[in-house]
């Protein structure tokens, strides 16, 4: 399993960023951190099964789980090295289209996901390793234009992705997998344990990447390039390296949200998407996981409860990413927890 | 040859655009190092409020102006409200503040106007004039005059003028300009004001030709980085050069290439330039402070 980290919590190095981590739970040193994130999302994912009245509960469901995902990649990238990527949405888009169009070129569903996965790393691999030897700047631009880049191929080729109407999606249903074990559920209730799985499994990877001893590298560069360099962490490398983890998570959740629903557009695509994955990691704390979680569940059952969210949409974005900054530069989630912190103290 | 000609007219028409654009980039990046994405937002604002104005019966003389003038307040306002309070941040919460800024503008001006794209008719008639075989709108000339008139502004602005030297001594040393009594407050609101009003002023004088909806900023501010890099981060003359010339590689990309990729060009430029010389034509190498 994923949680099989070297570290414990009898490790007294851990400070502030992670420290909320931990609350309360440093006598119990057998379960290692990423293990105790799954098992926290796990019981997430089923308290909310348990509450669920409809279908269309366990669809928004899914839909939280897998831009969970997809912002975890944006915490890696903009929590523990502090780089900021406007495109990550074009990663996304890789992978949904090609679990879209490639099974109708006679490769099952697994590979073409896998495929689109490859492809978004690669990409995220030739494109990022020039760019991140240079200023933070050129990153968030960089990936701003390569992000419509990849829009405007979606939208224009429409021989090969169906244009701007989008496509629909024929392929895997989960279903079929909890068949195979003697389950019989709807199809939205199996898409929202698959997805929920992903997401408990991406966050549990990405908090023991972390504490392993590339993601201290990462940590390091995101307090500053120079003292890392001083210390022999290859910067330009480890960048790169965050950078194309990051794309992958974006891929992956992309190819789960193409099968789940079952047809795409574009806009998957488009720079506001790219836009809603940074402001949910920003607005819930781009440091850990649980910020994720809390970002992309406020962003995405918010448009559901609010039906007057679809006028404003752009304002509240945008107002939340700059009030954010301002008054809580840390997001929700360390927000609160250090409010908890010191009534406890 | 009348085709070549034609492109390179409407390549230089939207360039002087992109150049404007640059300008104004330019003009914060110089006084404060922040790359402030939601310069594209000044270009619909200028836009939009000239097309609502001149829509509602105002006289194109009176609605232009006022329209520079609404850019330039939102540009102050952009500043004191979210620039300075985070002033000590890190870049990348100065990168999120300028983003989300542009995405509550673009929000704001369609609730403000609306979604419907707007044009209004060219200061002189949309009467094309016919130079060796190719046509020109005489909106063009306004459009290509005024990135020059912007051009030379500047240069005499910030070299010639007592404002204009704060500013430049702010940039160069915010401490030590502070410390020989200039007012690094008042340089900081006046090149925000000022890059909002070049951004807007672009936006006014394009919209003839170009036209304008509420969420063609992140395009233009794209635009405008992309010059601003080919002609190297820092430089008023590489932004010149390099609006027009990615304005030339777009029109000759809709030419001879095709048409639905030419929003595509400049991105591959960024991207380019970013591979092979980060510095641009005319930029100094980039080293950093530590």
């Amino acid at each position: 399993m994923a949680g099989q980290g070297t570290t414990t919590d009898a490790a007294p190095a851990d400070t502030g960023r992670h420290a909320y981590l931990k609350n309360g739970e440093a006598r119990r040193p057998r379960i290692g951190p990423g293990l105790r994130t799954f098992l926290i999302f796990a019981v997430l994912v089923g308290l909310g099964a348990l509450i669920f009245p409809s279908s269309y509960f366990y669809r928004v469901g899914t839909l939280v789980w897998i831009n969970t995902l997809a912002v975890t990649g944006i915490v890696v990238l903009l929590g523990y090295v502090g780089l900021v990527s406007l495109g990550h949405a074009g990663f996304f888009a890789i992978g949904a289209y090609a679990t879209a169009i490639l099974p109708s070129y006679g490769i099952p569903s697994p590979l073409a996901m896998l495929a689109g996965v490859g492809m978004a790393g690669g990409l995220a691999l030739i494109v990022g390793r020039p760019i991140l030897k240079l200023s933070g700047y050129y990153l968030a631009i960089a990936t701003l234009g390569l992000g419509m880049l990849i829009w405007m191929v979606l939208s224009k080729e429409a021989w090969l992705t169906g244009g701007p109407d989008g496509m629909v999606v024929s392929g895997m249903n989960a279903r079929n997998l909890f068949k195979l074990v003697g389950l019989k559920l709807k199809s939205a209730e199996a898409w929202y344990w698959v997805a929920g799985f992903a997401a408990a499994t991406g966050a549990a990877i990405a908090v023991n990447l972390a504490r392993s001893p590339s993601g201290r590298a990462l940590r390091a560069i995101h307090d500053s390039d120079v003292a890392a360099r001083s210390l022999g962490v290859d910067v330009a490398r480890a960048k790169s390296r965050a950078f194309v983890i990051s794309a992958i998570y974006a891929a992956v959740a992309g190819a789960l949200l193409a099968l789940a629903n079952g047809y795409i557009t574009p806009e998957t695509g488009g720079f506001m998407h790219s836009v809603e994955m940074v402001t949910m990691a920003v607005l819930g704390g781009a440091t850990s996981v649980f910020g994720a979680l809390v970002g992309a569940l406020i962003l995405t059952a918010l448009p559901q409860v609010l039906t007057v969210f679809a006028d404003y949409e752009h304002m509240v974005l945008g107002g939340i990413m700059v009030v954010t900054m301002i008054a809580m530069r840390r997001g929700l989630v360390p927000f609160i927890a250090d409010l908890w912190n010191r009534r406890k103290s | 040859m009348s085709e070549l000609l034609q492109f390179l007219v409407s390549g230089l028409t939207v360039g002087a655009i992109y150049a404007a654009i640059a300008l104004g980039f330019t003009l914060i990046y110089n006084a404060s190092g922040v790359v402030n994405f939601a310069q594209g937002e000044f270009v619909v604002i200028g836009g939009m409020t000239a097309a609502a104005l001149i829509g509602a019966g105002v006289p194109v003389w009176i609605a232009a102006p006022l329209a520079v003038v609404a850019g330039m307040l939102v540009g102050v306002a952009l500043y004191r409200a979210a620039i300075r309070p985070a002033r000590e941040a890190p870049l990348v919460s100065l990168i999120i503040i300028t983003i989300g800024a542009s995405i509550f503008l673009r929000g704001a001006m369609q609730a403000v106007f609306d979604k419907q794209i707007h044009r209004y008719d060219g200061f002189s008639g949309d009467a094309p004039l016919r130079v060796g075989g190719a046509t020109i709108l005489p909106q063009s000339l306004w459009i290509i005059g005024g990135s020059i008139a912007v051009f030379a502004f500047l240069a005499w602005f910030l070299n010639r003028t007592r404002a204009g030297r704060g500013i430049k001594a702010t940039a160069s040393n915010r401490m030590a300009a502070a410390l020989v009594g200039i007012n690094t407050g008042r340089a900081m609101n006046l090149s925000f004001a000022l890059s909002a009003a070049i951004g807007a002023l672009a936006g006014v004088l394009a919209t003839p030709v170009t036209f304008t909806s509420y969420d063609v900023g992140v395009l233009m501010a794209l635009k405008g980085f992309s010059a601003t890099m080919l002609g190297g981060v820092g430089s008023p003359l590489g932004a010149l050069a390099g609006g027009l010339l990615i304005g030339l590689i777009e029109a000759m990309t809709a030419g001879y290439i095709s048409s639905d990729y030419k929003d595509a060009s400049a991105f591959v430029v960024i991207l380019l330039v970013l591979f092979l010389r980060p510095q641009g034509l005319f930029g100094a190498r980039i080293t950093e402070r530590v």
